[in-house]
């Protein structure tokens, strides 16, 4: 795993903080004086993987940046449930751009930041899967192509959820969607559709690419921090379940999302210009079964008398990024 | 303020949003019972103690460790610890090594002369302990506690029972052992030795005690009958122990046969090798999974040499021969005679079968009720005869060292409340923390530390102490290997993963508290709480 490991025979480097840490190995998460750049009172669903992950991961920019960070946000969730007009949950400065554009307003804030002598002010821009692989997905290859410095965060929750669970090319195959329904010989989202954008930017050969995960926060911080010390196009793209549009017990969230990587699902790696530099090893393999039974939008799946080959093909999709990640290398994980 | 063109109302924050109202139900700290003080005869409090010893604050361990039972050193060697048997973590890798860290809390201690606080207040009551084994001692250090006088009347002409004259030096030096018992007596309670109490009734009077806890134990040793030619040595155990630690003179032979199956047989046998026996037998009547005896005193003593003769009694003694009888367990596990036999070499035969309680200092105090040979005591511990309270070996319970501390403490509350006209209620347990209210997946891997012995020439020629301490970087090992069941351990998990920032950490030992205005009861903090220290309840109406 990237994130340095901390040595330490409770629980390790897995839980959040702990008491007896010193003050450099915490978590900014852990911290009593977080920036807490996404404040309460927000209107998300109970146990929202992309209110957490958004507020993990820029409360560890706007650390790394010294609190001199701007942010683009596409239209999804996470602009709808933060800025009910005229209430903001933001403690930092934040424009809402247009669901597909979030990249080129960033790049022009960049832009902006250079003419106006402001190097310190670092740029993010933000949005889900729909606003990234989707309708934002050519903004966000012109910002990789022209190397433009902003760190482009996607938070995937796997459909655009803001609208009502629509499918997006970033929906898993056999996943009910409102547009994916469970019927028919082939149930839920089609297979062999999608795309990974983590592998597109690294065709882009951008000086960091990264996934990351509500499931693994020292990982995230980690990765943003990192992210934040490169100048120059950056793409960390972060797993976060959505209770309600994968019918999944708001509690689970961060279960769901651990079982993702620990069923290879969801490979957490890291990339320097087009190479993987590292990734995470699994720490307690799991079958994709375990993951699938959680979330109410693969029900038909363990219907009785459902044709067991998609759970199968399922878990292939899982065994071959174990086999191309190399998830099960040996990795002692103190 | 000037407003942009269509804006009619003003900029706010969301916090202006309550979002508790959409709860239906609420997360709440609470604290379980860990099962390890759960299943702890002397009530310790070991998540308690071992909290500190997390942090390296040994000295504050040890004095939370001692708020129950104040012989740490001891325990930590003697004590059989059912806690590890109950230990959650046993059931993700191995218990948590709970005995090895009371050791290193018990010796550093020692070691750094550490004395427990003299009691604040003093009541004027004056209560007679009778017996300096565990049991007594531990009445006598809570009754002082208390604020009470106490003094101990002691047959013997050192104190300890069973702690000297029954465990062995190897097992429990009694360097420690004295320096427990001193530190008792550093805090006032007074020891009169060579003191045997003959008749409680007029020991009372003339001392004019307000109360009394009885803690004799049970010495007179059980025999059985063996038809034994004139020439055939025939000893007690208990004896022979008790020889070897006043320095008398032991002839054994070099053939010693040990009859009985607990932990005085093993500890007898394994003395006898130290003694010079060349053959160490032990014959018992049933199978090693019937054995009292405990398994890792039976491995210790295996190590050692010592032979086990299973399913067998003994049928006659003679001069330099034994003849045993093999048996044959029945459908309800009882031995049977099979008529085979066979004759083994022998020195000397060493009866290890049991002990029951002198009760002759008792005949003249009326009211006391004593049903198959131990003495009858109530939900109070005390006797039939009102303000004399009985506990340890003599009353009915598991005869260990740490069933006998647990007596004391509670007799002490007891007493302490007999004192003062009323009965003693204690507070109510938390429900236990079992293995499915953790969220394990949080914790490291973390493989047991296991304490090192004494080579095995040592252990055969020599009192030296077997088992090894652990050194303070094992000991801090081990002690984080604790899980912390039921009782949050500050992991900051609940503080980050709550997705509306509706945590409020503290601070430092000051834990966390929920923010009702905003918290939406998705219960987040519930489930990836490691420990289990959160549950969800229905929102109060
Ligand atoms: C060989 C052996 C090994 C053991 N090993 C272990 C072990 O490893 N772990 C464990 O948990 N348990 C062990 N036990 C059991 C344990 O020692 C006892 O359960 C425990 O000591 C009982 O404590 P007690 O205070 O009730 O009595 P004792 O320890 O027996 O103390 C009673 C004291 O009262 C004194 N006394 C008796 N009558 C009078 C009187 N009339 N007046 C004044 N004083 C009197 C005695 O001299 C003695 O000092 C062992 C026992 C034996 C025999
Ligand atoms: C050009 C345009 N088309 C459609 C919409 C409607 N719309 C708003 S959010 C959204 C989906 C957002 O999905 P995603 O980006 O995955 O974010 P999520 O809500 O899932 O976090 C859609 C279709 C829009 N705002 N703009
Ligand atoms: S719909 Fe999903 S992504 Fe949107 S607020 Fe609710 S839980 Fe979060
Ligand atoms: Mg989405």
């Amino acid at each position: 795993m990237p994130a340095p490991l901390i040595k330490f025979y409770q629980t390790g480097t897995f839980t959040i903080g702990n008491r007896l840490l010193d003050e450099e190995a915490l978590s900014v998460q852990a911290d009593e004086l977080r920036p807490n750049v996404l404040t309460s009172g927000h209107r998300a669903c109970q146990g929202c993987g992309e209110a957490l992950g958004a507020r993990y991961a820029l409360d560890a920019a706007m650390r790394a940046a010294g609190d001199q960070i701007i942010v683009a946000n596409a239209t999804g969730c996470l602009e709808v449930f933060s800025t009910p007009y005229p209430e903001s949950s933001w403690r930092v400065a934040w424009m809402h751009s247009l669901f597909g554009n979030a990249a080129a307003v960033a790049t022009g804030i960049a832009a902006a930041m250079k003419v106006k002598g402001r190097p310190n002010v670092r740029v993010i821009a933000q949005g889900g899967d729909g606003g990234t692989t989707d309708i934002g997905l050519g903004c966000l290859s012109g910002m990789f192509e022209r190397n433009d410095d902003v760190l482009y965060i996607c938070y995937d929750n796997e459909a655009y959820m803001n609208t009502g669970v629509q499918r997006s090319s970033a929906t898993p195959p056999a996943a009910r969607t409102a547009t994916t329904p469970a019927v028919g010989s082939q149930p839920g989202n089609s297979f062999g559709h999608g795309k990974s954008i983590p592998l597109i930017a690294m065709a882009h050969r951008i000086p960091y690419a990264a996934t990351a995960s509500v499931a693994d926060l020292r990982d995230l911080e980690y990765k943003i921090n990192k992210a934040m010390r490169i100048h120059g196009a950056r793409y960390v793209h972060v797993h976060v379940p959505c209770p309600l549009g994968w019918g999944a017990d708001p509690r689970d969230t961060v279960r769901v999302a651990r079982l993702a990587i620990e069923t290879g699902l969801f490979p957490l790696f890291e990339a320097e210009f087009g190479n993987i530099t590292d990734k995470t090893s699994i720490r307690h393999l799991k079958p994709v079964e375990e993951y699938l039974r959680l979330q109410k939008r693969f029900a038909h799946l363990f219907h009785s008398g459902a044709d067991q080959q998609w759970i199968i093909a399922i878990q292939e999709i899982a065994n071959r990024n174990i086999r191309e990640f190399g998830l099960l290398a040996e990795v002692s994980h103190a | 303020m000037h407003k942009p063109f269509a804006i009619t109302l003003e900029v706010g924050s969301s916090l202006d949003n309550h979002t508790g109202s959409w709860r239906t139900e609420r997360p709440v700290y609470r604290d379980f019972l860990p099962p390890c003080n759960h299943a702890c005869p002397a009530g310790e409090d070991i998540q308690g103690w071992l909290y500190y010893a997390e942090a390296g604050e040994y000295e504050k361990a040890w004095r939370k460790l001692v708020e129950n039972n104040p012989l740490s050193a001891i325990m930590g060697r003697a004590c059989y610890h059912p806690c590890e048997t109950a230990c959650n973590r046993g059931q993700l890798d191995k218990a948590v090594n709970i005995h090895a860290v009371e050791r290193f809390l018990g010796d550093l201690a020692i070691e750094r002369n550490l004395q427990f606080e003299p009691p604040a207040t003093k009541s004027g009551k004056h209560v007679l302990v009778v017996g300096s084994g565990p049991s007594g001692l531990s009445s006598a250090y809570h009754l002082a506690r208390l604020g009470h006088q106490v003094t101990i009347y002691e047959a013997e002409s050192k104190p300890g029972g069973m702690m000297r004259y029954g465990i062995p030096q190897y097992r429990l030096p009694r360097a420690i052992l004295d320096a427990e018992i001193q530190r008792i007596e550093n805090m006032g309670v007074t020891i009169e030795l060579n003191k045997k109490v003959d008749n409680l009734a007029s020991t009372m009077a003339e001392g004019r005690f307000d109360a009394a806890f009885l803690a004799v134990g049970a010495h007179l040793a059980k025999r059985a009958y063996i038809p034994a030619g004139d020439a055939s040595k025939i000893l007690d155990a208990l004896d022979l122990l008790h020889g070897v630690e006043t320095g008398e003179p032991v002839q054994l032979g070099r053939r010693v046969i040990v009859y009985g199956g607990g932990n005085t047989a093993l500890d007898l046998a394994r003395t006898a090798k130290r003694l010079g026996a060349t053959e160490a037998l032990v014959v018992y009547r049933r199978t090693r999974e019937k054995m009292p005896a405990h398994e890792s005193e039976l491995q210790e003593a295996l190590e050692e040499g010592i032979k086990i003769k299973w399913l067998s009694t003994i049928k006659a003694s003679g001069k330099s021969h034994i003849l045993i009888e093999k048996m044959r367990l029945d459908e309800s596990g009882f031995p049977q005679p099979t008529g085979e036999f066979e004759s083994i070499k022998a020195d000397c035969v060493v009866l290890a079968l049991g002990q029951d309680v002198d009760l002759s200092f008792l005949d003249r105090t009326a009211g006391i009720e004593v049903v198959d040979g131990v003495v009858k005591v109530d939900s109070q511990m005390m006797t039939g005869h009102p303000g004399i309270f009985a506990g340890g070996d003599m009353v009915p319970a598991e005869r260990t060292v740490t069933t006998a501390v647990g007596h004391g403490k509670k007799a002490a509350r007891c007493v302490d409340a007999f004192l003062r006209g009323t009965s003693y209620v204690a507070a109510p347990k938390n429900p236990v923390a079992d293995f499915n209210r953790l969220n394990t997946w949080y914790y490291s891997d973390a493989p047991q530390v296991v304490q090192s012995t004494l080579d095995r020439a040592r252990r055969e020629s020599t009192f030296a102490e077997v088992v090894h301490g652990l050194d303070e970087k094992s000991a801090l090992f081990e002690a984080r290997r604790c899980l912390s069941c039921g009782n949050c351990f500050e992991c900051d998990n609940c503080y980050g993963v709550c997705p509306d920032n509706a945590v409020i950490k503290l601070g430092a030992g000051k834990r966390f508290e929920f923010n009702y205005e905003y918290c939406k009861g998705c219960g987040l903090c519930a489930a990836e709480c490691p420990c289990g220290a959160i549950d969800m309840i229905p929102e109060p109406s």
